[in-house]
C-alpha cells in the first residue's frame, strides 16, 4: 500500500479541497482526516460513522484540597505555570498543566492526584469515496500528535483488512508536532501552494520538512491564476529543489460553491473534474 | 492592552487582518506573530529586523559516571523522552517538553541541566510599528514553548509603557492557539462564511469561551459561502466587529504582500470601526 498525505504547511491553501477531488477521483483509497484540531474532510465527504471510540491521552494534576500543606513545594517546581495560590490554596490550572508529573511525584504531602484525560473521539465511517477514519480532539485539548498516530495505524489496519492500495491523508497545517507525526511512514507528500509571499514562504518551510525526514514531495499550486508571477517564482523553486509540479488549479468560486453544497469541486464542476484528473494522474506516478 | 487575533482554522485571514489593524492602529503598537509553525506577518508589515536571538529549552544532559541505573528519570518523564536500556541510560531531547523532573529525582546528580534550541526569535520596527516573531525550527515539535518566550520578550518589553500589542495567533483551537489566547484582554474572532470557516469557528468560540473575555468576529470574505456563521453569532449573542467583503482585488493585492487596506483604501473605515470595537469592548 502507498501513503499519500496531503500537506501545505499552513491552512487555507486549499488542502481539503484537494484531498476531496483526490478521493473523488481515486478508486481503491482509504480516506483519512489528520487534521485532528480542525477536521473539514467530514463536511465534503458527509460520512456515516460505524465505530464511535473515545482518545484519552496525557494526565492532568489535581491537588487534594483536604490533604495539602500549602507548601508551595508545586508552584515553585510547575514550569509551566500551572500552579495557582490564592489565599494560601493551591490549584491546578487544567489549561496550562502539561501532565509532566513533577508535583504529583514531589509532593511533601502526597496531596496530588494524576488523572488521565479524555481528549476527543475517533471514528470509523462509510462516505462515498469509501471508508475514512477520522477525529475531533476536543477544544483546547493536546497530544494531537498522538492522535495522529493513531488514526494512521487505525487506517493501516484497514487498508489491510479490506485490500485499499492506497491510503489518502488530508493532513494539519504548519510543520509542528501533527505534521511530523503524520509524515512517519509516507511515501509521496503532496504539497498544496498559493501564490502568495506566504504561500511560497511555507512552501519551502514544509518541504524543507519533509526533506528532514526523507519524505518525497510533490507540489500543486492552487489558484495559480491569482498572481502568475509569484507561479512562476514557485514554479522555479520547485525546478531548483527537485519537487515536481504535479499541477495548476485556478482561482475559482466554483470551490467555495462545490462546499456550500457538499460536494467535492471534481463533483460540482467538470473542468475542475478535467483539471484534477490530470493531477491525479501526476500524483499517481510519482509513486 | 493586548489584543489576540484568532480563528478556527488557517487561512481565514488572521494575518490579513492583523497586519490592516496593527497598520490603522492610531496609538502606539506592537505587532507580534505567534504562529511560530509558519510566521507570515513579516511579508506584509516588511519589518526591518533589528534583532534575532535564538530560543531554547532547557532538557536534561546524562553523565553516565554517576549514573547508578536506578530508572527514577525514567519512571517520571511522561514524555518519553528518558529511558533506561539495561544498564544505559538513554535520552531523546525532541521529545523532552523541559519540566525538569528527571534532573529534580535523580538521586545522583547524574543529570544536569542542557538546552535544546527551539527557533529564533525576531525584533525590529516596520514604520512606528513595533514588531515581534517566532519561528520554529524545522523538525521541533512543540511551539508552546517557543510562543512563551516571544511573549516575555514582547510583555517585559511594554510592560511600562502605553503600547498596545496585537498578536496573530497560531491556527486551531489546540495548546498552540490556547497558549496566544490566554493572556490577551480581548478576542478578534476571524472567520469566513464558509461550510470549511463555521464548523472550525464553533470549535474555536467554545475553546476560547472558557476564558470569558470580551469577543468579536471579523467575517472575511463577506458574500461568498452561506449565513450559517451569521445565524450562530446572533443565537449566541456574538457581536460582529467587521466585514471584509469577498474581492478579488483584496485576494490579488495580499497575493502581492500588500496590506490591504493600503491597496483597496475603501476598507480603512472598516478597520476604524474595529479598532473602536475593540477599544470599547475592553473598557466597557
Amino acid at each position: 500500500m502507498h501513503e499519500i498525505l496531503v500537506i501545505s504547511g499552513k491552512g487555507g491553501a486549499g488542502k481539503t479541497s484537494v484531498t476531496g477531488a483526490f478521493a473523488h477521483l481515486s478508486d481503491n483509497a482509504i480516506l483519512c482526516d489528520l487534521d485532528v484540531d480542525a477536521p473539514d474532510f467530514h463536511l465534503l465527504s458527509q460520512p456515516e460513522k460505524y465505530q464511535t471510540h473515545e482518545f484519552w491521552s496525557g494526565y492532568e494534576a489535581h491537588i487534594r484540597q483536604d490533604d495539602c500543606m500549602q507548601c508551595g513545594d508545586c508552584l515553585e517546581r510547575c514550569r509551566f505555570d500551572a500552579i495557582k495560590e490564592e489565599d494560601g490554596l493551591y490549584t491546578v490550572d487544567p489549561i496550562k498543566c502539561e501532565g509532566c508529573k513533577v508535583c504529583v511525584a514531589l509532593c511533601p504531602g502526597d496531596a496530588i492526584d494524576f488523572n488521565l484525560k479524555k481528549c476527543g473521539e475517533w471514528y470509523r465511517s462509510h462516505t462515498r469515496f469509501g471508508q475514512l477514519v477520522h477525529a475531533q480532539l476536543y477544544p483546547g485539548e493536546e497530544n494531537s500528535g498522538r492522535l495522529v498516530a493513531l488514526l494512521k495505524d487505525e487506517a493501516r489496519k484497514t487498508a489491510k483488512e479490506y485490500g485499499y492500495e492506497i491510503m489518502l491523508a488530508d493532513g494539519a497545517p504548519g510543520i509542528g508536532c501533527p505534521v511530523i507525526s503524520s509524515l512517519s511512514g509516507t511515501d509521496l507528500a503532496v504539497f498544496v501552494t498559493e501564490p502568495t509571499p506566504s504561500g511560497l514562504h511555507d512552501l519551502e518551510r514544509v518541504a524543507a520538512l519533509c526533506d528532514h525526514f526523507r519524505v518525497k514531495g510533490c507540489v500543486v499550486i492552487n489558484k495559480y491564476d491569482l498572481n502568475t508571477d509569484m507561479t512562476e517564482k514557485i514554479e522555479s523553486f520547485c525546478e531548483q529543489k527537485g519537487y515536481p509540479v504535479a499541477g495548476r488549479v485556478p482561482h475559482s468560486n466554483a470551490v467555495t460553491a462545490a462546499m456550500v453544497e457538499r460536494k467535492t469541486v471534481t463533483e460540482y464542476d467538470s473542468s475542475m473534474y478535467t483539471d484534477f484528473a490530470g493531477i491525479w494522474n501526476n500524483v499517481l506516478s510519482q509513486l | 492592552m493586548i489584543i489576540a487575533v484568532a480563528s478556527g482554522k488557517g487561512g481565514t485571514g488572521k494575518t490579513t487582518v492583523t497586519a490592516a489593524l496593527a497598520a490603522n492602529w492610531k496609538t502606539p503598537v506592537a505587532a507580534v506573530d505567534l504562529d511560530v509553525e509558519e510566521p507570515n506577518l513579516h511579508l506584509f508589515l516588511h519589518p526591518s529586523i533589528t534583532g534575532t536571538e535564538k530560543g531554547y529549552i532547557e532538557i536534561p544532559e546524562a553523565d553516565e559516571r554517576m549514573c547508578t541505573s536506578c530508572g527514577a528519570c525514567a519512571e517520571l518523564c511522561q514524555f518519553k523522552a528518558i529511558a533506561l536500556i539495561g544498564d544505559t541510560l538513554l535520552t531523546f531531547p525532541e521529545m523532552c517538553h523541559g519540566c525538569g523532573g528527571c534532573i529534580a529525582v535523580c538521586p545522583t546528580g547524574a543529570l544536569t541541566e542542557s538546552s535544546r534550541e527551539l527557533g529564533e526569535l525576531c525584533h525590529g520596527t516596520s514604520g512606528d510599528i513595533a514588531f515581534h516573531m517566532g519561528r520554529l525550527r524545522i523538525g521541533e515539535a512543540m511551539c508552546p514553548p517557543l510562543m512563551k518566550l516571544v511573549k516575555n520578550e514582547v510583555f517585559s518589553s511594554y510592560e511600562n509603557d502605553s503600547r498596545d500589542v496585537i498578536l496573530d495567533s497560531p491556527p486551531g483551537a489546540s495548546c498552540p492557539a490556547i497558549c496566544a489566547v490566554a493572556d490577551a484582554d480581548c478576542v478578534v474572532l476571524v472567520t469566513e462564511p464558509t461550510p470549511f470557516g463555521f464548523y472550525d469557528f464553533k470549535i474555536a468560540y467554545e475553546a476560547f469561551s472558557v476564558f470569558n473575555k470580551p469577543t468579536g468576529v471579523v467575517v472575511n470574505k463577506a458574500g461568498i459561502g452561506d449565513m450559517q456563521v451569521y445565524a450562530f453569532c446572533e443565537e449566541h449573542n456574538i457581536p460582529i466587529w467587521a466585514e471584509i467583503p469577498y474581492d478579488r482585488g483584496i485576494a490579488e493585492a495580499y497575493s502581492m504582500g500588500s496590506v490591504i487596506t493600503e491597496a483597496v483604501p475603501s476598507l480603512k473605515p472598516v478597520f476604524e470601526e474595529l479598532t473602536r470595537s475593540i477599544q470599547e469592548s475592553v473598557h466597557a
